[in-house]
């Protein structure tokens, strides 16, 4: 199904009516939709470079499936926007060989649902053929679209990717959750030398975020690899990448202003490579550790985040053990209801902080 | 190749044709091998002495299949098929039974009562013609543009309705979007949404079949042009001949996939042109000829049951509603271009029209089963919106075939919790054991 629900809008008027209260701070940046945001950074990256194409389902005339390609197509046309037959096993691998002999092709899955069909080229193609060519042929190729739950869209609809990607070598993958965050890592991930994946949200494809001038400008790139305070803190360290910084930073309010915690944020925007340095710091500081995300629990990010700190100095750090808010480990159920506590919320995380800053975890609750 | 068109099945026609072909390689008084043809292993073919290449345009467009025209006249009276009276009336009831319905649900999801919809307009007859020319033990794998299929087959509108409301008579447990409905008892596998993935199973389940003795039935596997660009219809398609299944692979071309036209699609004939390159037996109907449909998906079923070989399909019709109820293919698309398919190249009207020259039916009677049809759904809608939710235990349920330990735990404490504390929960709503 072609997934362009209305809930978006309905989120979109929430956080617009919210967001204007909280960024008196960035009274002088220009709220920018995470979709305009990423339709920029595509923008100016074609303009600068004729090398740089898109290829999808629906890309073109209809403006992609979720309006993210909007007007590219009247501006550059046929050559370098690209409608495709649905087939992505097919269009994934004409990006990869076009990236073998030297384009830098943008591959758009209608979502990374459907991306499942094409994920040999993105595995054994993409992500390998830079070493199994003694680095004669990079890969300069980006895989990106919405990935992770929408609204009611069930089982088969509702999918966070980050884990299954992140598990290659040879990959980036990076998810982006505001629009700086959004423009700056997919220009990042355009110019790149290897493959990158870029899971973005459907839900915070219309939310509005302030961006400053040197956001805006055709300049702005981030680094791959670098997380970002998103909210500093000195009680409890807070992991987590794009759709679940929502979440964690709704639940900070609360901890704040209910139990005088203050959760420190961390957006990692770069899930592969993991930027730990900033995790590692941050516990030094709060010595108390929570990741949230999306997906499911097993061989998570979390979990990856987890293993690191036990095997690393940051371990000593912990004044208890960590703990991850995940999606439940069921396939998303289709009822509201059971879809939203099928995702992680902000009272879970509020109650996963107090927990783990009272040493509450029990053996029956961690499971 | 040179391709042999026919009405029904491949009857050599175009003889004229193999022989322009032929001659066209050859110079006429050279003798090659001593006139044998090849025997590669991969190619048994004449040698011929001119090299040339063969397009889209060395053969004849693969012609479709029609026993009526738009004023539902029988143009062959041979190919009418013997339906009976009763049949043909419900054929048609359950094509204006599926439009209301369609009208109906496509209302509620805009008035939000519902969150997703997908109408089947102008191809009702594909639908309904396929499903009366198959036995109903035989599976049906569906994308997900063929309710009408359901229906004929015996699956009520309530039993539809409650799947789109998801409320607890909701055969499907309430875990699904709307329209992606399933019936064991019927013999129609669920509908799962990423595209073309019924198509190997399809054929997997054909070689079930197969393997069961003095097997009689078929798996019909229905997709959309679209899907069929999936790598996985080359698959099924392959699997299909080099197996020998059972299975009827129907196309229903209607032209579009969401934004894009079958043009941008495909190049070359279509879907059809795809069987006969890989040994399968295909034939191309006017899918907005309920008769036409009716007739090829039985002479498949007979091949197919009949020689364990599988068939295919490809019925051409258009998509007049929107991809969804989250498209708005006026984006995309005039007016303009839709209308003659609402009107003379309707499947409804032509079958009507065929039934009343039939003197089966008259202006009075679709008025009184149009009205009827909708206050069916009416009524079914306003029942579906009352009934209660799931059982909350459900939401536990079929993840793994043994529930887990843990899950097993989770379901005590939750039943424990709730007797506790049941003042505290909106249980009223929900079914309960
Ligand atoms: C693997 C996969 N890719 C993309 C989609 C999104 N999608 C849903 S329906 C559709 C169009 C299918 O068109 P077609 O097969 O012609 O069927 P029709 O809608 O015309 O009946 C697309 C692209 C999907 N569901 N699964
Ligand atoms: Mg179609």
């Amino acid at each position: 199904m072609a997934l362009k629900s209305s809930p978006v809008l309905f989120g979109w008027l929430t956080r617009l009516s919210r967001r204007n209260f909280s960024t008196s701070k960035a009274l002088a940046a220009k709220p920018v939709a995470v979709r305009d945001a990423l339709n920029q950074a595509i923008d100016e990256e074609m303009e600068k470079d004729e090398k740089v194409f898109i290829m999808g389902e629906e890309v073109a005339l209809y403006d992609g499936a979720y309006k993210v390609t909007r007007g590219l197509w009247k501006k550059y046309g046929d050559k370098r926007v690209i409608d495709t037959p649905i087939t992505e096993a097919g269009f994934a691998g004409i990006a990869v060989g076009a990236a073998f002999a030297g384009l830098k092709p943008i591959c758009e899955f209608m979502t990374f649902n459907f991306s499942m069909q094409a994920i040999d080229h993105v595995i054994n193609s993409a992500a390998k053929t830079f070493y199994m060519s003694a680095g004669k042929v990079p890969v300069p190729v980006v895989f990106r679209g919405p990935n992770g739950a929408a609204a009611g869209v069930a089982a088969q609809h509702s999918q966070c990717f980050a884990a299954w990607y992140s598990h290659c070598p040879g990959l980036k993958v990076l998810m982006p959750y505001s629009s700086e965050d959004a423009k700056g890592l997919m220009k990042a991930a355009i110019r790149d030398p290897d493959p990158v994946v870029v899971l973005e949200n459907e839900m915070l494809y219309g939310v509005p975020f302030p961006m400053s001038d040197e956001a805006l400008s055709p300049d702005f790139v981030l680094p791959i690899g670098k997380a970002k305070i998103e909210r500093p803190g000195d009680h409890i360290t807070v992991v987590c990448a794009g759709k679940a910084i929502d979440t964690a930073l709704e639940a900070a309010t609360t901890l704040a202003g209910n139990h005088g915690i203050e959760c420190e944020i961390i957006n990692l925007r770069s899930i592969r490579p993991l930027d730990f340095q900033a995790i590692a710091r941050s516990i030094s500081k709060t010595h108390h550790l929570i990741t949230v995300e999306q997906g499911w629990p097993q061989s998570g990010i979390g979990a990856e985040i987890c293993a690191r700190v036990m095997e690393s100095s940051a371990f000593f750090e912990l004044d208890a053990p960590a703990w991850r808010v995940t999606g439940a480990d069921v396939p998303m159920p289709y009822a509201t209801t059971l879809e939203a506590h099928a995702l992680p919320r902000a009272q879970d995380v509020v109650a996963a902080a107090t927990a783990v800053l009272g040493n509450k975890i029990s053996a029956a609750s961690s499971q | 190749m040179a391709l042999k068109t026919s009405a029904g099945f491949l009857r050599l026609k175009h003889l004229k044709q193999v022989v322009r072909l032929l001659s066209a390689h050859t110079r006429p008084e050279t003798v090659i091998n001593g006139g044998k043809p090849a025997e590669f292993p991969g190619a048994k073919a004449p040698y011929v002495t001119q090299m040339k290449f063969l397009n889209e345009t060395s053969y004849d467009p693969i012609p479709i299949y029609r026993v009526m025209e738009n004023n539902g006249e029988i143009i062959d009276s041979r190919e009418e098929p013997n339906i009976e009276n009763e049949t043909l009336i419900n054929m048609y009831n359950t094509m204006v039974q599926l439009n209301n319905m369609d009208k109906i649900l496509y209302e509620s999801q805009r008035q939000g009562r519902i969150s997703f919809y997908m109408t089947n307009y102008c191809e009702e007859g594909i639908h309904v013609g396929s499903a009366a020319a198959l036995s109903p033990r035989d599976l049906v794998f569906a994308q997900y543009r063929e309710v009408g299929v359901f229906l004929y087959r015996g699956v009520t509108v309530t039993e539809l309705v409650n799947q789109c409301y998801g409320n607890h008579e909701d055969p499907g447990k309430g875990r699904q979007m709307p329209v992606h409905y399933g019936s064991k008892q019927f013999n129609l596998v669920t509908i799962s949404s990423p595209l073309a993935t019924q198509m190997p199973q399809a054929v997997g389940a054909a070689y079930a079949f197969k393997r069961v003795p003095n097997n009689d039935r078929c798996v019909i596997c229905f997709f959309g042009e679209g899907a069929a660009s999936e790598g996985d219809a080359h698959a099924a398609f392959n699997f299909a001949a080099t197996l020998d299944c059972p299975v009827i692979m129907f196309c229903r071309n209607n032209g579009y996939a969401i934004s894009t036209p079958a043009i941008e699609q495909y190049r070359g004939d279509g879907i059809a042109a795809r069987g006969p390159s890989l040994g399968i037996q295909t034939v191309r109907v006017d899918g907005t000829d309920l008769l036409a449909v009716y007739n090829a998906v039985s002479r498949a079923r007979e091949y197919a049951v009949t020689n364990n070989k599988p068939v295919l399909i490809e019925a051409m019709s258009y998509r007049v509603g929107h991809h969804s109820t989250s498209d708005d293919s006026s984006a995309y698309r005039s007016l303009e271009e839709i209308k003659k398919w609402n009107t003379d190249e309707s499947p409804v009207q032509k079958f009507k029209l065929y039934l009343e020259h039939k003197g089966l039916w008259d202006v009075e009677s679709d008025k009184t089963w149009n009205k009827e049809a909708r206050n069916i759904v009416i009524k079914t809608m306003q029942e579906a919106e009352k009934k209660k939710l799931p059982n909350w235990k459900e939401m536990l349920e079929d993840v793994y075939y043994d529930m887990p330990p843990r899950i097993q735990k989770q379901m005590q404490q939750m039943e424990e919790h709730l007797k506790k504390y049941p003042e505290h929960y909106p249980l009223d709503q929900y079914q309960s054991d």
